[in-house]
């Protein structure tokens, strides 16, 4: 009995408020928009029985999506969306390795400090963190009157408001959810091992190669997919840093429901970029399985 | 250090420059005492007056502390009783599709999160406000705090509770006298976590806010979409003080606990 | 002796504390245990002895109440316990890992179950310093689990398990993480404290000397089934099977062929040798197969032709020095390899025997157990 209330309970408030919104989703994405509250068509009435319900599946259709292939804006968004999550993510895989490597290699008493320094920005808002950037990215922000001064520039350069500048602040952002595993990566490598392969005649070039970077396998791949896949649906940092040229699909769809009110066309949005999304998530959780098996 | 190279040096330096720069800025231009926010013009605290004047501000920000707590305390709950079904329940009908629903949300875009939330409370009539973001908060927070305590239960020896049973514990009692005050810390944790997502917020928050309650994200970036203001970068020290000071507290007191407890198991071994 | 002999075993007339009746246990398709059936007297030490796998864990945390039977009935003092939850049975477990609560003082461990059962204040206080004072753990009452030694962990573990007074104390490998030296001096604490509180000990172990040394009986098991119960002698001596034979101590098993004689069997073992001959309390019929199983220290080894029944030439091709003994790794005809063990009553520089030697061992026609397989 006892078991049966600890199961039901958290078991429950995740249906109800998880995978039933997401079918509501599902469904309104298959419906009609229509100037009414609330604006689709056609709506469930359970009153009506079988037939109302029949009558409720025949008025589905996929006309949402069918819009979503003709109007480019959509598909670019979509393209740019992974464009961007893409080279953000190898952006962050050079810029977080080289950090991770460092932290691994330092001293042990070292070591709690820094892994605490990468980790405190994480507690702190990410909005905050991005925002950051706006008073230093603007065209009289700090970095180019820093370049001004130094007369490296003759007059300022339009960094806030392009895709710069939203490469920018993902790495800034995400770089913490790059360093993290492939430092806990790193950090269990038996440092005799580099040791080893020197001894049978690598160099030390050849046994970064060869023993570091395999061994770290696992933890760039984690890395690189906790980084893509929230930049995927990113919406804060195009909205602040991107311009009107940034296309991102989070933000696409914010606006189609708020500004555009369109609900089945932002739910189709929605349906879609989890499809793109969702083979992404199953390397990723197959990669966390492997690991969980290598380390039981 | 053998392998410490200055190219390792490099790296941290660049590194934690880049992570910490634009935040040490931020916090330096706050006391600016000029309007124009990159023009520096003598220190001030004006801007952390002003911001205690502007009842916008604390209105939201009391509405986040809110959400945060409760949102947070319920997860917390759930999100524990969670992690106990998926590490102990053994197996029960729908077990799959449960944790499913456990890791989706930790991956699942809270664009798609606000938006499904959103529908789900219009389709069933419930008015948006402080309700609503609770219910959203804790759904998401609850499967970070049901990982972060899973990922503990897993290392606890199960004999303890057997132990515990063997002495005469009702299985709730074991949980209540012998797992709970074990897995504590990570309880807290899961907490924490589930407090900061909560506070840090602003898709979700935004799809769910109703004109009744808005949130402090919310109302920081309805502002700061409008360009840079010195009363924001008042208001992100604040922020960004609160955590620091929090951040270092925590890790100074579990320092101090493993020192003292490694110093107390030396001393035992020498005693024997 | 003035003394009995404790053996309630030998007496029908006692009532076993526990008893087996056709118990059976499957995980899935596997079978833990298979159709068991077995007593257990009170005030006993009884150990459960055998690889791991064997099922011997399965059954003490069937007492527990950790498991329940599949198929067949529990009883303990007469009555059914499969309905019984383990925290309403009077039967308390030592823990493999001790699973001393982390949280809690060694005192508030020890109090645990006491304050479970709902004891008042006075009844605990004494109670609980009754069990410091029978595991000398006095000095460490005020400390944390983690702040004292291994060795004092196990006595905390014991202590928090009897302080109960519990009908039966099921001990899991209670030895197996201390020191060879520490388990040796712990062991005889162990029977001293069952002796002096009368509660019956069921001991679960894989090490053979440990259940030798301290259980009044042992059960040797083997997949899932009690192959042999018997005191420790017995086991040692009187084996009931090769697999009992192999599984306690050092043996030599010999196949042969054995023929009934007059005075006992004459066992043939390789063709065209001298028959080996033996005593048994089993009988063979003529030309069946069967097992010689002989314990190396009861090998006698020389350089001269001994005057008996039992001799074999050989030569030398291993010695394995233990300090106190000596085991020599005997070729004989056949290929075969026996082992025999003296004690090194000598010092090393005097011994006479070495590789390649060529050797007469010998036995008496009692020292070796025919055994059917």
């Amino acid at each position: 009995m006892r078991r049966l209330i600890l199961i039901a309970v958290p078991y429950l408030w995740l249906l109800a408020l998880f995978l039933v919104p997401f079918l509501i989703v599902l469904k309104i994405s298959l419906s009609d928009t229509a100037i009414a509250i609330p604006p689709y068509t056609p709506t469930l009435d359970l009153a009506g029985g079988w037939a109302a319900f029949k009558d409720f599946l025949g008025q589905l259709d996929m006309e949402n999506f069918v819009w979503l292939t003709e109007d480019d804006l959509y598909w670019k968004a979509y393209l740019s969306s992974v464009k961007i999550a893409f080279f953000a993510t190898v952006l962050t895989l050079v810029a977080g390795y080289p950090i991770a490597y460092a932290m691994a290699r330092a001293a042990p008493e070292w070591r709690p400090t820094l892994l605490m320094l990468v980790i405190l920005p994480f507690w702190t808002s990410f909005l905050i963190r991005v925002y950051a950037w706006m008073g230093i990215l603007s065209n009289e922000g700090l970095l180019n009157g820093l370049l001004l001064k130094l007369g490296l520039i003759a007059e300022p350069l339009t960094i806030l408001n392009t895709n710069a500048a939203v490469y920018i602040g993902i790495v800034y952002t995400y770089l913490p959810f790059m360093i993290l595993p492939i430092y806990s990566a790193l950090e269990k490598m038996d440092e005799s091992l580099l040791e080893a392969a020197e001894d049978l005649g690598c160099s030390r070039l050849q046994a970064f190669w060869l023993v570091t970077v395999p061994l770290s396998k696992q933890g760039i791949i984690a890395g690189c997919f906790l980084v893509f896949i929230p930049v995927v649906g990113e919406f804060v940092i195009p909205s602040l840093l991107g311009g009107s040229g940034t296309l991102m699909i989070g933000k696409v769809l914010f606006e189609e429901f708020f500004n555009n009110r369109d609900w089945p066309v932002a739910s189709a949005v929605a349906v879609i970029l989890l499809l793109i999304l969702i083979i992404p998530i199953i390397l990723f959780q197959r990669n966390e399985q492997k690991q969980r098996e290598a380390e039981g | 250090m053998k392998r410490f190279s200055a190219f390792n040096v490099v790296s941290l330096t660049l590194g934690f420059a880049f992570l910490y720069l634009p935040m040490i800025i931020l916090v330096i231009y706050s006391f600016n005492d000029s309007k124009l926010v990159t023009v520096w013009a003598g220190f001030s605290t004006r801007w952390y007056g002003e911001l205690l004047q502007n009842e916008a501000f604390l209105d939201a920000a009391w509405v986040t502390i809110r959400v945060a707590v409760a949102s947070s305390t319920i997860a917390t709950v759930l999100g524990t009783m969670a992690a106990y079904v998926l590490v102990r329940a053994g197996r029960f009908h729908g077990r799959t599709l449960f944790s499913g629903m456990i890791y989706a949300p930790l991956v699942m875009p809270e664009v798609i999160t606000g938006l499904s939330l959103l529908l789900l409370f219009i389709g069933i009539g419930l008015d948006r406000g402080i309700v609503t973001i609770i219910l959203a908060h804790t759904t998401f927070s609850m499967c970070y705090v049901s990982v972060v305590v899973s990922s503990r239960l897993v290392s606890f020896d199960r004999s303890l509770e057997e132990a515990a049973l063997d002495l005469g514990c009702t299985p709730f009692a074991a949980f209540r006298l012998v797992t709970l005050p074990i897995i504590a810390p990570a309880v807290i944790s899961g907490w924490l976590l589930a407090f900061t997502l909560s506070l840090d917020d602003l898709v979700i928050a935004s799809f769910t806010a109703g004109p009744s309650a808005t949130t402090l994200p919310i109302k920081i970036f309805s502002a700061v979409r409008l360009g840079v203001s010195p009363e924001i970068n008042a208001l992100s020290t604040i922020m960004i003080g609160i955590v620091t000071v929090g951040v270092i507290t925590a890790s100074l007191v579990s320092k101090r606990a493993s020192v003292k407890q490694q110093a107390e198991e030396q001393a035992a071994v020498r005693a024997t | 002796m003035a003394e009995t002999v404790f053996a309630p075993w030998t007496d029908p007339q006692q009532k076993p504390l526990i008893q087996f009746k056709g118990v059976t246990k499957r995980f899935g398709d596997f079978i833990a245990i298979d159709n068991l059936s077995q007593d257990i007297y009170a005030q006993e030490f009884f150990a459960l002895l055998g690889p791991s796998g064997c099922g011997k864990t399965t059954m003490m945390r069937m007492l527990a109440g950790f498991e329940a039977p599949t198929e067949g009935q529990i009883l303990i003092a007469g009555q059914d316990v499969a309905r019984v939850p383990p925290n309403k049975r009077a039967v308390n477990m030592m823990f493999q890992s001790y699973a001393l609560f982390p949280h809690l003082t060694v005192w508030d461990n020890i109090a645990f179950g006491l304050r479970r059962e709902g004891k008042s204040k006075a009844e605990i206080e004494p109670r609980v310093a009754e069990m410091l004072r029978l595991t000398r753990l006095e000095r460490f009452a005020r400390r944390k689990p983690h702040q004292i030694s291994g060795g004092q962990r196990q006595r905390v573990a014991l202590a928090r398990s009897l302080a109960k007074a519990p009908k039966l104390l099921l001990l899991d490998e209670p030895l197996g993480a201390l020191d060879a030296k520490l388990r040796q001096q712990t062991q005889f604490e162990l029977m001293d404290i069952q002796e002096k509180t009368g509660t019956t000990f069921v001991i679960v172990t894989h090490d053979q000397e440990e259940a030798m040394t301290v259980a009044s009986r042992v059960a040797v098991m083997d997949e899932g089934r009690i192959i042999q119960v018997a005191t420790p002698p017995e086991i040692y001596e009187q084996p009931n099977s090769v697999y009992v034979a192999d599984f306690i101590g050092d043996v030599n098993i010999i196949e042969g062929v054995a023929h009934p004689q007059a005075d006992g069997y004459d066992i043939l073992w390789v063709e065209g040798r001298q028959p080996l001959h033996a005593k048994s309390t089993r009988s063979f019929s003529n030309g069946q197969r069967c097992f010689l199983a002989m314990r190396p220290e009861k090998v006698a080894i020389g350089t001269e032709e001994p005057e008996t029944r039992n001799k074999v030439k050989g030569r030398i091709i291993d010695i394995a020095y233990l300090g106190n003994l000596s085991t020599y790794h005997v070729e004989v005809p056949g290929g075969r390899i026996i082992k025999a063990q003296t004690a090194n009553t000598r010092r090393l520089s005097r011994r006479t025997l070495t590789w390649e030697d060529e050797v007469w061992l010998s036995w008496t026609e009692t020292a070796a157990v025919m055994l059917e397989e």
